[in-house]
């Protein structure tokens, strides 16, 4: 069992969702045991950052709970873009003209 | 784990917490349900989210009509200690040629049939109404239905199971079904990776696996597996209320009450398997179609694609029912890419079926033996 702070709804572990220690918490006391799981419940790791923060925040949060090493739990499954990226910009690529990003 | 159970269901979707939650509530004891990986790992948590009543066949409409009635009190009758984020925005549906727009025209006559209230707008630019930033060049016409939506497939999972759950279901994730057994004709119990259970009867709502199980027992179920893929942008301040989407322009597109749009299209050339990866062929083709039809939402920035398996039957509508080889095994499988909307209906039906029960609607028709008899009804509405 983990020890449960005094201010966890007060620390926020994923910028992008708002989503607090409190709530990871408890639905990781509720039986959501995987990031996956945990990514679609609370949306966290569903953000612009895609995990890069708050995705090591769960991993340990998960070590502590299950007593597994933080190596041993499966991270979220990593999906394409690895930034994001304006779609008209893609479409601008494809006609061969220019976008923001190549014009910087 | 239990080794006897009266109901095994396999697929932890929206389908299959929806039948294990109805048969429950029908008073049935012994449920179980196993899912290979978590819940919402398949179909309904890939899905685009939306649901619609603007169907082309009187089944589908149907269908989707009672299950939206249903999803609009679902906080409350399932008692949800969550929100399930249901949205009804509306889904605006434009056609590009003259074929399309004589098919959305038999289409709102059904519908309104069956009672669906359907919006034809015979100018295209009365479409701005809903979406002022639409590209109307090319288009043909557009309808309209309020009661279509959103909501979100995991949260509605969520819900459906905990309900189940409390009224004695159990659902075993990270359970895979290795084989069935069969005696005389009839299930008999179903072998998986962490025991066997006994059972007599034995649901198939594995989705994009349906087939694989169907093999188990020896039935070959007509669908095919097809990858579809989607992207998500960046949340953003509410700006587009409904659905958009085009058969013929292969698109759908719908901002989500979190902020985010979500988009998808089908690809006719995509293999007949089983991959879920993401490609930059549909990437590409997505940014095409919607820098050109809605030029604003081309300015967000997309930050994740993703794809899900449509389980597809001949006709584009699911099969419902039992089997006529093996006694105790049902289907709920071949949804074509709409099973989650489906989902209230499919629980509801598929318990009154296996507690012998008169049909809310009657999805007879739905059976597998319709192929046999070649007696389909084509879902011509499918992106």
């Amino acid at each position: 069992m983990v020890k449960r702070l005094e201010n966890e709804e007060n620390t926020i572990v994923c910028r992008c969702s708002d989503v607090t220690l409190k709530e990871l918490r408890d639905k990781i006391e509720e039986g959501y045991t995987n990031p996956d799981e945990l990514k679609r419940v609370l949306r966290i790791g569903m953000g612009p950052c895609q995990g890069r923060t708050c995705g090591m925040i769960v991993l340990r949060e998960l070590a502590n709970y299950t007593g597994k090493s933080m190596g041993e739990i499966k991270s979220f499954t990593a999906r394409p873009p690895v930034l994001g990226v304006k779609i008209e910009d893609i479409a601008k690529a494809l006609e061969g003209g220019d976008t923001d990003e190549n014009q910087r | 784990m239990k080794t006897n159970a009266n109901v095994v269901i396999i697929g932890g979707g929206i389908s299959g917490v929806s039948i294990a939650y109805n048969l429950a509530k029908k008073g049935m004891k012994d449920i179980v349900v196993i899912e290979k990986e978590y819940l919402t790992s398949g179909a309904t948590g890939r899905c685009g989210a939306g649901v619609r009543m603007q169907w082309g066949t009187e089944m589908n409409c149907k269908i989707a009509k009672e299950s939206i009635s249903f999803f609009e009190s679902a906080n409350e009758t399932l008692e949800y200690d969550g929100d399930i984020e249901f949205k009804q925005g509306g889904y605006l549906m434009i056609a590009s040629t003259e074929k399309e727009r004589e098919q959305f025209l038999k289409n709102i006559e059904l519908q309104r049939k069956l009672g669906i209230e359907v919006e034809f707008m015979n100018d295209p630019e009365m479409a701005k109404k809903y979406v002022p930033y639409l590209n109307t060049e090319g288009l043909t016409c557009a309808t309209f239905c309020q009661k279509d939506g959103h909501l979100n497939p995991f949260l509605a999972t969520d819900a459906y199971a905990k309900a189940a759950k409390k009224l004695g279901v159990e659902i075993y994730t990270y359970t895979e079904v290795l084989g069935i057994k069969t005696e005389n004709g009839k299930v008999k119990a179903v072998i998986t990776n962490k025991g066997e259970i006994q059972t007599e009867i034995i649901v198939n709502a594995a989705g994009g696996y349906s087939k694989q199980i169907g093999e188990m027992v020896g039935v070959d179920i007509p669908v095919y597996s097809e990858r579809h893929q989607i992207l998500v942008t960046e949340p953003v301040e509410p700006m587009q209320g409904p659905m958009v989407m085009s058969f013929s322009l292969n698109l759908y597109c719908q901002q989500t009450p979190h902020g985010s749009f979500i988009m998808g299209r089908g690809d006719a050339n995509e293999p007949r398997d089983l991959r879920i990866t993401s490609s930059w062929q549909f990437l590409d083709e997505m940014a095409k179609t919607i820098t050109n039809v809605l030029p604003p939402v081309g300015k967000l920035r997309f930050i994740r694609q993703w794809a899900g398996l449509y389980n597809i039957t001949p006709d584009r509508q699911p099969i419902y029912g039992k089997v006529d080889e093996v006694e105790g095994f049902y289907l709920a499988v071949g949804f074509s890419g709409h099973g989650f909307m489906f989902g209230p209906m499919t629980g509801l039906l598929m318990a009154e079926m296996i507690m012998g029960e008169e049909l809310t609607v009657d999805v007879s028709m739905l059976d597998i033996g319709r192929f046999k008899r070649g007696e389909l009804f084509l879902e011509p509405s499918v992106v």
